[in-house]
């Protein structure tokens, strides 16, 4: 493929993407239907644009490898083991269920029973890719649904490993060249388990340094290319051995929860998921085998339609079998109806063995092409039934645990943030911590706060932080600069948010206020007027009287800092304001002092004078007034 | 009517107390003192009842002030603009909460409250709300507490007659652990009727 060629049909995707994806999303369709009808269209049925479908094809699965990665960095280990019903009940009983009714099905087509058995399997599986595109589209990804879902679909790609091993069994049992199918297989199960080791043990211990060591260069796009080769290392790990690159790419997600730098790779990577996601589906329109479904459209639209309507039977009664109501049964059923992109891997990897019939080998890719087609279609179809018989639409209750939700995120946990952060923990509250000194995140760990690596002013960073749902945003980085830029910020993108500010000095808080912060505190005022405090103390006056002496000077002081905001940013104008707010200050407490001096030993606060002057027969203006 | 749509909780802390007084004063002050509101049943819903009547302002002392450090100036001029004063708090140790008497002691000033030619709170109504774990038997000269809520109170209803005011008849709850749904709502809208009482009985 020469430079124009690329230039070419990287213009055409990107063509039918920018137009069929808005049309089908504003005709209600969803994105996912948008690319698979785009890729049919440009596809060689059609309009023949893409040339060879194949090798872009290979490109795109790896938009399903990125998307499991990302999964699997927003799941940790405990929360795997907290789901553990899902995975291994549910998405056990909906291969089993769907394998139930489609393998009698395939020995009516002549099949063996462990080859339709293993076809069945197969077939239960769904489209990870438009099945949580879907979700995520629809907002219900950390539903219950959502996480049935997902359970259902992990669950499958863990299932792909022991049918590799299989295939080549089966493959013993029919052909003539028999031995080496099975010895191969099971050297294939030791290489695929070597592999999920080498790639766990390398994310647990290689990855961190590594990522160190590229985040102490402060270049933005070596870290977004060291993960993009993360990814692409462990899918080609992967590859190599046989296994589901996004299995393995789910595998790293999740070791790789852990670190501080989960959120910066999330932000990093995302753009890459969604480009090659929308590709990915429009390869599967490409995909679609017109010819064949111009010479029988009926056999192939039957076969499509009949696998969906089984796997809708199957897994809405096994989603009853596990409690779910019938509504959540029949949304998860239709949800998962299609056929999964595993097939087309499948047909490939079986051809060599010769295990399936010709015809039918090349009808499967097509039915499970069209029932990914079909399947967008059913949920919309089902949507509108729910919606139409039930007033209320059973909206997904959000989930506390699937994501980690927090009420307050803390920027920067340095000498500043840690008192607050420590405060707030210590009263129970959930917070995400971000900063960016690689050194101040290694003592942190130790201690055993977990704390996110990243540069709290950038907007991607800080949504993955959970800007979007928290309430509160703690603003404690030390630059300056910095400070004023990351109030400014988070006041345009997330209006929601409470932003308590760090000020440098007045001047910086009167400047944080204009940019949109909710509160500001001087960063040394507090402890400054402690000490003040602490050395009239120790002049000899009494703790209580030094106590209220500070508490009145901040009174005094916060009232004037309210009342003197500059009417104008520039330098002249805060001069003014702050020259106007140090005189009315000396006076306040010079007037204080003069009542303290007037006295004769009564504290005036707790007012013993005027009533001593009246018991007394003088006449003494009265405090109050 | 503004303060209707309030929450208890309106009153800011001290510098900002100033310029939120209002030009048309609502007529009732009720000066509420618990430190675990948050945690309170009885005295919560009371403050609720109340904070729905026209013409309340309540003013939480423990949010108003958790450091203790009471802006003198700025509740000697709320006193100024009420016409009926209330203080509403759990009885504790036979008193009131350590927070309400710092109130006193710091805003109630001779020449303010009491003293001179025009005490500036001559002729308001004072009442107070008072809750108590005991039950009304053992608030009597034969009950466990030996005394009835009158004399324990008697600090109060002297401060009144100190300070000229008009010293209204107590609202209190007694069990208040067990005063829960059915009769705590009775309570609350009976506490309703008994302010509105007062406000009309002021502005005559």
């Amino acid at each position: 493929m020469n430079m124009d060629d690329i230039l070419g049909r990287t213009f055409v995707y990107l063509l039918a993407g920018v137009i069929a994806v808005p049309l089908a999303k504003r005709l209600g369709l969803g994105s996912v239907l948008g690319y698979i009808i785009a890729g049919a269209l440009i596809g060689p049925g059609v309009l023949s644009l893409t040339g060879d479908v194949a090798e872009v094809g290979h490109v795109a699965e790896f938009g399903i490898v990125i998307l499991l990665f990302l999964i699997g960095m927003e799941v940790r280990p405990a929360l795997l083991w907290q789901m553990k019903g899902l995975i291994f009940g549910l998405g056990a009983a909906q291969m089993l269920a769907v394998a139930v009714v489609v393998t009698p099905v395939a020995m009516m087509l002549g099949l063996s029973f462990p080859v339709a058995l293993t076809l069945s399997l197969i077939l239960a599986m769904s489209s990870t890719a438009l099945v949580m595109a879907t979700l995520e589209e629809k907002g219900q990804r950390s539903g219950s649904i959502g996480r049935a879902c997902f359970g259902i679909l992990l669950f499958q790609d863990l299932s792909i490993i022991p049918l590799f091993l299989v295939v080549p069994l089966l493959a013993a049992d029919i052909t003539t060249a028999a031995g080496d199918g099975g010895i191969a297989g099971w050297l294939l199960g030791g290489e695929a388990l070597a592999a999920v080791v080498l790639v766990v043990l390398a994310a647990r211990f290689a990855v961190r340094p590594l990522f160190r060591f590229i985040a102490a260069t402060h270049s933005r796009e070596v870290f977004t290319a060291a993960a993009l080769m993360l990814v692409v290392g462990v899918a080609a790990v992967m590859t190599l051995v046989g296994l589901s690159p996004a299995l393995g790419a789910f595998i790293a997600g999740v070791v790789l929860s852990e670190t501080e730098f989960r959120q910066e790779i999330e932000s990093d990577i995302d753009p890459f998921r969604g480009l090659l996601l929308g590709l990915f589906f429009i390869t599967v329109g490409a995909g679609l085998d017109l010819d064949l479904l111009r010479r029988e459209p009926l056999a192939v639209i039957a076969l499509a339609l009949g696998l969906m309507l089984a796997k809708t039977l199957a897994m809405y009664a096994a989603s009853r079998a596990f409690r779910f109501r019938p509504l959540e049964a029949i949304s998860l059923a239709v949800m998962l109806a299609q056929g999964g992109e595993f097939i087309f891997v499948f047909i490939g990897f079986a051809g060599q063995y010769a295990l399936l019939p010709e015809h039918l080998s090349r009808l499967l890719p097509a039915t499970v092409a069209i029932s990914m087609l079909l399947s967008p279609l059913a949920m919309l179809l089902l949507d509108r039934v729910i919606r139409h018989r039930t007033s209320t639409v059973p909206q997904a209750a959000p989930d506390t645990q699937f994501e980690d939700r927090v009420d307050v995120i803390v920027a920067g946990f340095g000498r500043f943030g840690q008192i607050a952060g420590r405060l707030l923990q210590a009263n129970g509250q959930r917070i995400s911590i971000m900063d960016a000194s690689l050194t101040q995140i290694e003592i942190l760990r130790r201690f055993g706060q977990r704390v996110n690596f990243g540069d709290a002013t950038r907007l991607d960073l800080l949504r993955a932080a959970g800007a979007e749902t928290a309430k509160v945003l703690i603003v404690a980085i030390d630059d300056r600069e910095q400070i004023t830029q990351l109030v400014e910020t988070a006041r345009v993108a997330f209006p929601h948010l409470v932003i308590l500010s760090r000020a440098w000095d007045r001047r910086h808080a009167y400047e944080l206020l204009r940019h949109g912060a909710d509160h500001v505190e001087s960063e040394t005022y507090e402890s400054s007027l402690a000490i003040g405090m602490e050395t009239l103390i120790r002049l000899g006056f009494r703790a209580h009287r030094a106590h209220r002496s500070a508490a009145l000077f901040r009174m005094h002081d916060r009232a004037l800092f309210g009342r003197n905001q500059p009417s104008s940013p520039d330098e002249t104008g805060f001069l003014q304001a702050s020259k106007a707010a140090a005189t009315t200050l000396a006076q306040l407490l010079a007037a204080d002092l003069e009542q303290e001096r007037s006295h004769r030993g009564q504290d005036e606060d707790w007012g013993t004078q005027g009533l001593y002057g009246e018991l007394s027969g003088e006449t003494t203006a009265s405090p109050g007034e | 009517m503004t303060d209707t749509t309030q929450s208890p909780i309106l009153v800011r802390p001290a510098e900002t107390v100033a310029t939120e007084l209002r030009a048309s004063p609502p007529r009732c002050l009720l000066v509420v003192a618990h430190p675990r509101l948050d945690r309170s049943t009885v005295n919560a819903r009371l403050v609720d009842a109340a904070a729905g009547l026209a013409g309340v302002e309540v003013h939480d002392l423990y949010d108003a002030y958790p450091d203790y450090q009471i802006d003198v100036a700025a509740e000697q001029e709320r006193l100024r603009q009420h016409d009926v004063i209330g203080l509403q708090f759990p009885l504790f140790w036979y008193s009131v909460p350590a927070l309400l008497k710092e109130w006193l002691d710091l805003v109630w000033l001779h020449g303010f409250a009491y003293g001179g030619r025009a005490p500036s709170l001559a002729g308001k109504v004072l009442f107070c709300t008072a809750s108590t774990g005991g039950d009304a038997h053992s608030y009597r000269e034969d009950g466990r507490n030996g005394h009835s809520m009158d004399e324990f109170l008697r600090p109060l209803e002297r401060t009144a007659v100190l300070c000229r005011m008009r010293w209204a008849e107590p609202y209190l709850l007694h069990d208040a652990p067990r005063l829960q749904g059915e009769k705590l709502e009775h309570a609350a809208g009976d506490y309703v009727r008994y302010l509105d009482a007062l406000m009309r009985e002021a502005a005559r």
